[in-house]
């Protein structure tokens, strides 16, 4: 066997390892016992989840999610671990309480039984040729048919950084 | 990976396991952590499907603008935390049980 056909194996695995990842960094969010080591899992599931991105033949959203995810909302969260803990609460405010943790995860295991039957009834019948993607076409797309989504998530980020700012703002 | 179901697969799980921690959790963080799980979940859908599209770049837009508004969402969540925190000093939400002080 050449080096060639080992190729699709190993991107399978790849890919696999990824799914792996995003899924195990998961479970590891809703089984850890403190709020910092969570936010560690959600950071390997992020990235998992920008793997399976870069898998889908979409690298643009792949480096976006790292920059926004990875950059900007983990990096929120855990400054937001770190201000709401206090000396007042002492050690035990990193500490996760889970409430009715079997039906939780119950919950979760109907609504993956439902949707795995739905995935194997669907028959997805795509008989057209897989499209070139490429970044400089989503910045075409962005500049001339998605130009109202682009202004639309420019203003409510405004609004969001406004109304952030002045929701924390300290009463005087 | 050209085939759909890995895809679908891994998003089912990510968006159970996001309902199960934004469910069972006593912290309002931890909430919010599950609802970025989601969120992740739909946007793997997105980027999947868009594979088959004749122009992919709509669902990858539309995957970004999920993001911009999973981020915006967060910096006002996390700016009603903090302030919940100064109010009650506690982030556990079944605590957060009067109206007036």
């Amino acid at each position: 066997m050449k080096f060639q056909e080992y190729l699709p194996l190993a991107t399978d695995l790849v890919f696999y390892i990824f799914c792996a990842v995003a899924v195990g960094g998961a479970f590891y969010v809703l089984m850890a016992k403190n709020v910092l080591y969570a936010a560690y899992g959600l950071l390997c599931s992020f990235l998992g989840v920008a793997g399976i991105f870069v898998f889908a033949g979409s690298e643009y959203v792949a480096a976006s999610q790292i920059m926004i995810y990875v950059g900007g909302i983990l990096i929120l969260l855990v400054f937001g671990i770190m201000l709401s803990s206090g000396k007042k609460s002492g050690k035990e405010y990193l500490k996760i309480k889970s409430r009715n943790l079997t039906w939780g995860l119950t919950l979760g295991l109907a609504l993956i039984a439902i949707m795995t039957i739905i995935i194997s009834t669907i028959r997805f019948d795509f008989k057209q040729k897989l499209a070139s993607q490429s970044i400089k076409n989503i910045g075409f797309s962005l500049m001339t048919d998605q130009v109202f989504a682009l202004e639309l998530v420019g203003i409510l980020l405004l609004i969001a950084l406004v109304g952030a700012t002045f929701i924390a703002k300290t009463d005087e | 990976m050209n085939n759909l179901i890995p895809y679908l697969a891994v998003s089912t799980i990510l968006f159970s396991l996001g309902l199960a921690i934004t469910v069972t959790k006593k912290n309002l963080i931890l909430m919010l952590m599950g609802l970025e799980l989601m969120l992740n979940a739909v946007n793997i859908n997105l980027v999947a499907f868009s594979k088959y599209d004749p122009n992919p770049e709509k669902g990858q837009v539309m995957a970004i603008m999920v993001m911009l508004v999973a981020a915006s969402e967060i910096a006002v969540g996390l700016a009603i935390i903090l302030k919940i925190r100064k109010f009650y000093n506690s982030v556990d939400p079944e605590q957060l049980d009067e109206l007036k002080n």
